[in-house]
Formats: C-alpha cells, sequence, structure tokens
C-alpha cells in the first residue's frame, strides 16, 4: 500500500507580487518517480526549491510525512533537509574540491566514521555511477556529463530517502540520458527511494515516471496529476495531450 | 494617392512599389532589387505605412515579388511591420505571392505569440519614481547588511558553542590567502608609505633643524595610523574582492545552494572561515607593516638628513610606546571584521550572472574602503577624545 511521503497543499509561488504558480495540490507516494513536468518558463525549477527547501512558499503547505516543512523550526527542517539528495542542473559540484571531496564532505560532517571508512563509501558511489578511479579529479577537468553522473553521486552520498532531480538529461547525449533514466529506476527498485524529477523530456517521462504534475505557465496553476501514461491516455485537456505527444496529438 | 514607384531596380537597393488593381480596395505591393544587410531601401517601412494611412483604407493587400535579386532578414522584418500593421486595421494579407521561404519565416515567426505581460515596456520612468526606487533599494540594502550581520553573529555563536561546521583545511587555506600570500605587497606600499611620511614631514622639520623628530613622525605615524589604515585598504583590495568574486561565483553554480540541501550553513562553512582567517591575519600584517614603514622612514632620514641609524633608532623607542601600537592593532581587527563583512556578504548576496560577480566584487571593494574610512575617523575621534 502506498504511503504519502510529501504532501503539497494549496500551494502558491511568488516573486514578490509576481504569482508564478497557485493553488497546486498533490501527493508524492513512498517509492514513487514523480515528474514535474510543463512548458518552458512554468516555475518547475521553482517548484522544486520549494521542495528542498530553498524558497519559501507565498501561501500553502508541505509535508513531509506528517511534519509541516515551512512551518516546523529551523533545525527540524535541516533534519528533513539531511534526508534528502538533490542533483541540480548545473550539477553545483564545488569545484575547489575533488569528486571525492565533493562526496565526502556530507559524509565527514554529519557521521561519525573514519578517514577510512569515508573513502570507501565514496569509491562505492562513485564506482556506481561509473566514476570509478575519478577520486581525484576536480570538477572542471571531467567532461559534463561526468560532473552530472558525480554530482548524483554526491547526492546519494548520505543514502537519501528522496532524490531531487532538476533536469538532469539536459545536455546529455541521448545514450548518456538514457543509462542516466536507468539509474534512476534502479536506485528505486533496489532502495526503495522517492524520487522527484524535473523535466521536459517526453521519453524520460515515459520511461521512468509513475506520477506527475503538470504546470501550465498561461493560467498559473496546475492542470493534472497522476500516471503520465494515464495522462496521456485518458485526459481531456488539449495543452496535456499536445506536450504529451509532442503537438501532434494522441491520433497519431 | 501618389503610387510609390521605383521605375527599375538599381543594384544594392531594395525597392518596393504600389500597384493598384482594377479592385479600388486591393492594392499590390510588389517587392523587387536586393533586400540584403546593406543594401538602402527605397521607402522605409514608416513611410510606407504612413502612406498607406493617409490613403483611402484598402481592405486587401497582396503581397507579391518580381526580379528579387537576393533577401535575408531584412526583407521578413519589414514584412512583419506590414502584416501587424495591417492586422490592427483589419486589412486582409495575401503573401502567396511572395518566396516560400520567405512566407515560411512569416508564419514562424507569428507561430508563439507573444507572452502576455513579457515585454518589458521601455517607457520613460518619472524623476519622482526614480527616487522612490533608489530609497527603496537603500532600505534593501539596509535590511540584507542587518541579516547578513546578524547570521554572521549566529554563525559565531554556533563556533563558540563548537557547533560550527567547516573544514580545518579550509580555514587553513584563507589563513595562507589572507596572511603570508599578501606579504610582498603589504612590504612594497608600507616601506613606501613610509618613505613618504619621512620626506613630507623633513620638508618641515628640516627648516627648524629638527630632522631628528621625523623618526616621531613616522614612528608614531606608521603605529598608530598608517600601518592599519594602508593594510586594510590592501587587503580590502585583494583579499575583500577575492572573497565576494569567489562566493559570488558560487552562488552562481548552485554550489551555495547545494551546501543549503546538504544540510550544512553556508553562513559556517563558507564565512566564518574567512572573517576568522582576516581577524588573525590582519594584525599580524599590520604589526609586519608598521616595521617595514619605520625601515622606510630610516632609509631618507639616514640617507638624506644627516641622522645616524643609532640616533633614529633611539629617537623611535623614545617616541613610540606600545599604546600606539596597540591602537593600531585594535584598529586593524575592525578593518578585518569591516573587509570580511563586506566581501562576504556581497559574495553571499551576489545575482546569477557573470556581470553580478563583477558587481559584487566592486560593491565589496567600494563598502569596505568606506566602511574603513568611516570608522577609522569614529576610532581616532574616540581615542583623542579619551586622550590615548
Amino acid at each position: 500500500m502506498a504511503t504519502p511521503h510529501i504532501t503539497v497543499k494549496d500551494l502558491t509561488m511568488a516573486y514578490g507580487d509576481f504569482v508564478i504558480q497557485r493553488g497546486l495540490s498533490f501527493t508524492i507516494d513512498r517509492g514513487d518517480v514523480f515528474i514535474i513536468m510543463g512548458g518552458s518558463g512554468c516555475g518547475k525549477s521553482t517548484l522544486l526549491k520549494h521542495l528542498i527547501g530553498l524558497q519559501q512558499p507565498a501561501k500553502g503547505e508541505v509535508f513531509y510525512e506528517a511534519q509541516n516543512f515551512w512551518r516546523t523550526d529551523a533545525d527540524e527542517r535541516e533534519l528533513i533537509m539531511r534526508r534528502i539528495g538533490v542533483l541540480y542542473q548545473s550539477s553545483a559540484l564545488f569545484s575547489s574540491l575533488t569528486l571525492s571531496e565533493n562526496i565526502a564532505l556530507p559524509l565527514a560532517e554529519f557521521t561519525r566514521l573514519g578517514r577510512a571508512e569515508i573513502q570507501d563509501i565514496v569509491s562505492y558511489k562513485l564506482a556506481l555511477v561509473g566514476l570509478a578511479g575519478f577520486e581525484d579529479y576536480y570538477p572542471s577537468e571531467i567532461s559534463g556529463g561526468m560532473q552530472k553522473r558525480a554530482g548524483l553521486a554526491r547526492a546519494m552520498a548520505m543514502d537519501p530517502e528522496m532524490l531531487f532531480f532538476d533536469e538532469p538529461s539536459a545536455g546529455l547525449d541521448p545514450v548518456s540520458a538514457r543509462l542516466l533514466d536507468d539509474l534512476i529506476i534502479s536506485l528505486r527498485d533496489t532502495l526503495g527511494t522517492t524520487i522527484v524529477v524535473v523535466t521536459h523530456e517526453l521519453a524520460s517521462i515515459f520511461a521512468i515516471g509513475n506520477n506527475s504534475v503538470f504546470l501550465d505557465p498561461e493560467t498559473k496553476t496546475m492542470l493534472a496529476t497522476g500516471d503520465p501514461k494515464v495522462l496521456l491516455a485518458e485526459s481531456q485537456d488539449p495543452k496535456i495531450i499536445q506536450f504529451l505527444t509532442r503537438g501532434e496529438g494522441r491520433g497519431k | 494617392m501618389k503610387p510609390i514607384e521605383v521605375s527599375s531596380p538599381q543594384a544594392g537597393v531594395g525597392a518596393v512599389s504600389l500597384i493598384h488593381t482594377d479592385d479600388s480596395a486591393e492594392h499590390i505591393l510588389q517587392f523587387s532589387g536586393a533586400w540584403v544587410q546593406g543594401s538602402a531601401i527605397a521607402v522605409p517601412v514608416g513611410e510606407l505605412i504612413a502612406e498607406f494611412d493617409s490613403a483611402q483604407n484598402p481592405r486587401r493587400i497582396l503581397l507579391q515579388t518580381r526580379d528579387l535579386a537576393g533577401w535575408d532578414s531584412r526583407l521578413p522584418t519589414y514584412l512583419i511591420k506590414i502584416v501587424d500593421w495591417c492586422q490592427t486595421r483589419g486589412i486582409e494579407v495575401d503573401a502567396s505571392g511572395l518566396p516560400e521561404g520567405v512566407q515560411g519565416l512569416l508564419k514562424l515567426a507569428r507561430a508563439v505569440s507573444e507572452r502576455a505581460g513579457a515585454r518589458r515596456s521601455a517607457q520613460t520612468v518619472p524623476v519622482l519614481a526614480k527616487v522612490g526606487k533608489a530609497v527603496l533599494a537603500g532600505l534593501g540594502d539596509a535590511k540584507g547588511l542587518v541579516c547578513f550581520v546578524g547570521e554572521t553573529l549566529l554563525a559565531s555563536a554556533a563556533l563558540l558553542r563548537g557547533k560550527a561546521r567547516f573544514r580545518l583545511a579550509d580555514l587553513l587555506l584563507c589563513i595562507q590567502e589572507a596572511g603570508p600570500d599578501a606579504l610582498p605587497i603589504a612590504s612594497l606600499i608600507s616601506l613606501l608609505v613610509g618613505l613618504i611620511l619621512a620626506f613630507v614631514g623633513a620638508v618641515q622639520l628640516a627648516q627648524f633643524g629638527a630632522q631628528i623628530f621625523i623618526a616621531d613622525l613616522v614612528g608614531l605615524g606608521m603605529a598608530r595610523e598608517m600601518g592599519a589604515l594602508m593594510t586594510a585598504i590592501i587587503m580590502s583590495g585583494r583579499t575583500g574582492a577575492a572573497y565576494a568574486a569567489k562566493l559570488g561565483s558560487m552562488s552562481v553554480n548552485s554550489e551555495i545552494d547545494a551546501l543549503k540541501t546538504m544540510g550544512i550553513s553556508p553562513m559556517e562553512f563558507l564565512v566564518l572561515p574567512r572573517v576568522l582567517a582576516l581577524i588573525a591575519m590582519m594584525p599580524l600584517l599590520t604589526l609586519y607593516a608598521n616595521l617595514m614603514g619605520i625601515v622606510g622612514g630610516a632609509v631618507v632620514t639616514v640617507s638624506v638628513f644627516d641622522v645616524s641609524l643609532v640616533q633614529y633608532y633611539n629617537q623611535t623607542l623614545r617616541a613610540v610606546h606600545v599604546p600606539d601600537f596597540a591602537i593600531g592593532l585594535g584598529k586593524s581587527v575592525v578593518f578585518a571584521v569591516l573587509i570580511a563583512t563586506a566581501g562576504c556578504m556581497r559574495g553571499m548576496q551576489c545575482g546569477r550572472s557573470a556581470s553580478a560577480v563583477g558587481e559584487a566584487a566592486t560593491a565589496a571593494v567600494v563598502n569596505s574602503i568606506v566602511y574603513i574610512v568611516v570608522a577609522d575617523a569614529l576610532i581616532t575621534l574616540i581615542c583623542n577624545r579619551f586622550g590615548v
């Protein structure tokens, strides 16, 4: 039985007076691969920022299980944030640290593991993303795709319950993007991690997603939530059908 | 209506001619010649539209080409203006006489309609609104400063409780950058400042045959004032700007967001080691600058003004006392806090673009120099009042 992991209730996002999205309500169950989708500029990445604690909602609530993420005090919120891992669009690796130091940072700060154990975990995480042997490289010395995978290794360093991906396949070649998708699925299957992905890659959406929310930039609200395959088959909304079929319509 | 005609298409000229048809409400616009960048356009689009405006309203315009020598973006931009004007007037436009490529581009440019509210209006802002905006920006700046100082104090409190998270390696690196690496420039500047002080003083003192008092002037000047001030100016340009640029580029690359979502406070992890490094290194650099300044003064006095090195040394000992050095060192600690605060604050508040990093570095240096000079004036005033 699916249990709710993250619940968003009547969320309004705004920069000052400029409302980006209003009235967002959806539930992400434990073990879901949840897709945040919508056209460019509809506030997908902003929604992600609200979920990972970088931006405070103008109105509404975000619950992690039963805890109200933005109403609880800062220490509690930090504890929740420690249970999540984030892969940023730009990878956001610390450019002054090597890959191994990047991944070791949260481990050294939040665990009592010894140096050797941390090194073992670092090597294991790098091997998981296919970067074994790159421990002592600086982020600027490896390619964009490798940086992305190293960012994922860092996001997974603390074995988080939830992983957030901001446009994971942006800037990757089709094969690497596919490998990343496979990695996301196997993470969910083997570790039961809840995964939230911001993307507009149709191939990824259908390959990995089993739940989603569709944001519309014109009406500034969500149009639908649910399994993207079901949305494609059953939705009556022309905007959703157009998005999910690359504008070709369901007939083809 | 006067027909716009260009009889024969000249080379390098884009021509347009207006042809009347049998139907009085239907006009043909015929484009010919070279419609490329660099060629002259016979009739500017504004004139053409004004011509249409003043004449009777056509209901239908046919766009055609004849002997078109070549075209690039010049032609579609011209056409878009006409099509837009026609749309606002409800005039029907038939583009089927245009080359297929042009038709395609026109369609493409109209495919995604302008998003409502996306265009930034370039209207002139009234003076009062500008003043208001500047005041609000100033208030925002002040709020940012208060927030930043508060957060720094909280991080320092965490440090005192032994709970602050930062890496010792980072602190040591910051210390190296703010201390030993700054020695060459600090040496040069303070040696020269001592030299200048000695020369400026000597011109006056030599009139009374009191050259020996150059030692007093240089010694007291460096220890109480110039050592700390010059070091602070050097460090704000060197280290304060570096802090702002480093933290700013980390913010551009989402590295600061990454720290936050890891549950590591950037204030503790990035700002604290930098503030601590400067507080630790500035007094040492100032002390060193004092020494170099006195050496500079000695070089001038001994070589030019007929005072022996021993005399100069003894006179300096007699004139400069521990409280004088203490005032300079006290100032240097204050300056260190100001430089580190301005640099880190501007870096942490940096926007998300390359130019924002440059602005952050500039603002860091400007702010810290202003803070330094104001603080120096205040401290000097207070010391004077208390007779220290």
